[in-house]
């Protein structure tokens, strides 16, 4: 199938700083593809490039396989990491005026209910919670009904509640049939939605695919996890690796129940056990030899 | 069918910003108040007569030969201004903004028969002896201070809401990506810039026809003109700063920078467009740079719509001026025009 965006060769220098540095990927139309990494990785800079935001150093960026033109700015969707609105206007006056832009648009009420805005809809649109503002503009950015949605750190910023009614509405865009474009630095957030995954940092891609995919590819075990207080045992003695950390042991398991089973042997208390799958964030730390939330620290 | 989405586009950024500025009643409130209360000082202040004994021009350049034919009278007592152009101190005479005009050489004068200050300029000049000086009449109505100042005052205000109300909003949208925002629609940097100028005009007329109506009101000025004419060149006049705001904000994102620069183009206008005092005496050099201001422009045609009844041929060159300089600005603002921040 003919992938409905492409990106070749994809670079940007602001002066000697690379930022985003040969990057290339195509998007099958009607998945949702993630771009993970911590912040500085060149996310926000590569959506943007896609997005005919920023100017790309080199590279092609291919629109249904031509460069994107005014066709693609009538069909594409954009929610920015930091936008604000017009003082003044209501909620409903913005979503007039956006709607107003494009040569197609839906009607107001039915992404008003699609987007849960009818609580708030005369408020000034300057003056709403950050969860309601973040689904004001997932709304703009569907007003003109696209085929395909970039999303920008979407959920960065809201609590847990609000980032889960978030995730459920673009479960929802994606059951439509729209192509949506995610970047996060949230690894929950990634498994959570992202059919395919493009794992960056520091302006390059360290690896590509579906999350399960990615995961299987790297890790053949799971993790049993014991307070540290009831490990008594060495790596030499169980057999298996380990990693130790502030509160816990971790032990990389290729059989959970050979492992549990050599514990027992040697009376280790099992009260605290916990099977914990590897993760994006453990898989993030194995590529670059830094976890995400220490990328976003730098 | 593409244009008909352009002038959709162009009309909902229009109401948008109109909507902010109506809703912004602090923005607006000033927008009437600050120039009626203006408009109201000067004519408060500048009521009374004027503390001056008596204001003589004369043709030419020769202050000497002027001030001999008046020797009898104490120095200072009168102030003497020299005239080039015989036109314009005959208007300034016909406007009793000149008591007397002299001409040495051809030993002739110019006075206002209605104006008592010009009778006793008339008689001072017998009681110094030059009885057989051939005279001639100018008729016309007393100019007060306030109906010579009324078209500075407006202008200075439409100046200020053009430059400051465009210049501040294009780059406070810069800063918080709003015009970002409006990149990522199908919109152009040609629709939005005529959005917001059109959007300003329409309130700085709106809110001029009501300061003026207002004001006319209140203290009867002088209008001789037409006030259509003068409405077209509030029109120009405002287009032109406007898209001077323009040029000024269509790259920075600072709002210092921003202030600093409008404040570069706001005061030398102030001063040198004739919004408070005339520059008749002023030196050559500073005349022709005040030609360059579109302030300039925009005074000079309204006060001689309002004070002498010109039509728009009289006043043409200045309208030529004003719309050439528009259409210069609002290119230049086009091509440099920047959505977003680096």
């Amino acid at each position: 199938m003919t992938p409905i965006l492409e990106v070749q060769q994809l670079r940007k220098h602001y002066g000697p700083h690379i930022a985003v540095d040969g990057i290339s990927f195509a998007i099958p139309a009607g998945s949702c593809f993630g771009l993970l990494g911590p912040n500085g990785a060149g996310k926000t800079t590569t959506i943007e490039m896609i997005e005919g935001m920023t100017r790309p150093t080199a590279g092609t960026i291919l629109y249904k396989g031509q460069p994107p033109g005014q066709r693609f700015r009538e069909e594409c969707g954009i929610q920015f990491q930091h936008t604000a609105l017009m003082d003044y206007l209501s909620v409903r006056e913005v979503l007039q005026l956006f709607a107003r832009m494009y040569q197609h648009s839906v009607a107001i009420e039915p992404l008003v209910q699609q987007c849960q805005l009818d609580s708030f809809l005369d408020q000034r649109a300057t003056r709403i919670s950050g969860g309601q503002r973040q689904r004001l503009l997932l709304a703009l950015a569907l007003i003109n009904d696209p085929a395909i949605v970039f999303l920008d750190e979407p959920t960065t910023g809201l609590d847990p509640q609000s980032r889960r009614q978030f995730w459920a509405l673009i479960r929802r865009i994606r059951e439509a049939g729209k192509t949506v474009i995610l970047t996060t630095h949230y690894m929950d957030e990634a498994e959570q939605l992202c059919d395919e995954l493009v794992i960056m940092d520091r302006g390059h891609i360290i690896d590509q695919g579906s999350p399960k995919a990615l995961l299987k590819k790297h890790f053949q075990h799971v993790r049993v996890c014991l307070d540290r207080k009831d490990f008594t045992l060495t790596a030499e003695q169980l057999g298996e690796a380990i990693i130790e950390t502030a509160n816990d042991i971790e032990i990389l398991s290729q059989s959970i129940d050979r492992t549990i089973d050599t514990l027992r042997q040697h009376q280790v208390p099992l009260t605290s056990l916990r099977v914990r799958n590897p993760t994006l964030d453990d898989l993030f730390l194995k590529l670059t030899g830094h976890s995400l939330q220490e990328g976003e620290a730098s | 069918m593409k244009r008909l989405q352009a002038l959709q586009r162009f009309f909902a950024m229009l109401h948008a910003r109109n909507l902010e500025f109506v809703r912004d009643r602090a923005a607006l409130v000033w927008a009437l108040m600050f120039p009626a209360l203006m408009i109201l000082g000067c004519a408060i202040i500048f009521s009374g007569n004027s503390q001056r004994l008596l204001t003589i021009g004369y043709l030419g350049t020769d202050a000497a030969a002027a001030q001999a034919v008046m020797p009898s009278l104490p120095e200072g007592s009168i102030e003497w201004l020299a005239y080039e152009d015989l036109s314009l101190a005959s208007t300034r005479v016909r406007y009793h903004q000149l008591d007397l005009l002299l001409d040495p050489g051809q030993q002739r004068y110019w006075v206002n028969p209605e104006s008592a200050r010009g009778k006793i300029a008339e008689q001072l000049l017998h009681a110094n002896g030059h009885t057989g000086w051939q005279s001639q009449w100018i008729q016309g109505r007393a100019v007060r201070y306030v109906d010579w100042a009324l078209p500075g005052i407006l202008g200075m205000n439409m100046m200020f809401a053009s430059l400051f109300g465009v210049g501040y909003v294009v780059v406070r949208y810069r800063m918080n990506g709003v015009l970002k925002r409006l990149r990522a629609t199908p919109t152009n940097a040609f629709e939005f810039l005529s959005s917001q100028i059109v959007s300003r005009l329409i309130l700085i007329m709106l809110a001029s026809t009501l300061i003026f109506i207002g004001c006319d009101w209140l203290l009867d000025f002088l209008m001789l003109g037409s006030y259509l004419n003068l409405f077209l060149v509030g029109v120009l006049g405002s287009m032109a700063m406007i898209s001077l705001g323009l040029v000024i904000s269509s790259r920075t994102d600072s709002e210092e920078f921003a202030g600093g620069m409008l404040n570069l183009c706001t005061w030398p206008m102030m001063f040198l467009s004739e919004v408070w005092f005339s520059l008749d005496n002023a030196p050559a050099y500073v005349r022709a740079l005040a030609e360059l201001l579109p302030l300039t422009h925009l005074v000079a045609a309204a006060r001689s719509i309002m004070l002498e009844g010109a039509g728009l041929v009289a006043i043409q060159h200045h309208l030529l001026i004003l719309a050439i300089t528009t259409v210069v600005l609002t290119a230049l603002a086009s091509m440099l025009f920047r959505w977003q921040r680096d």
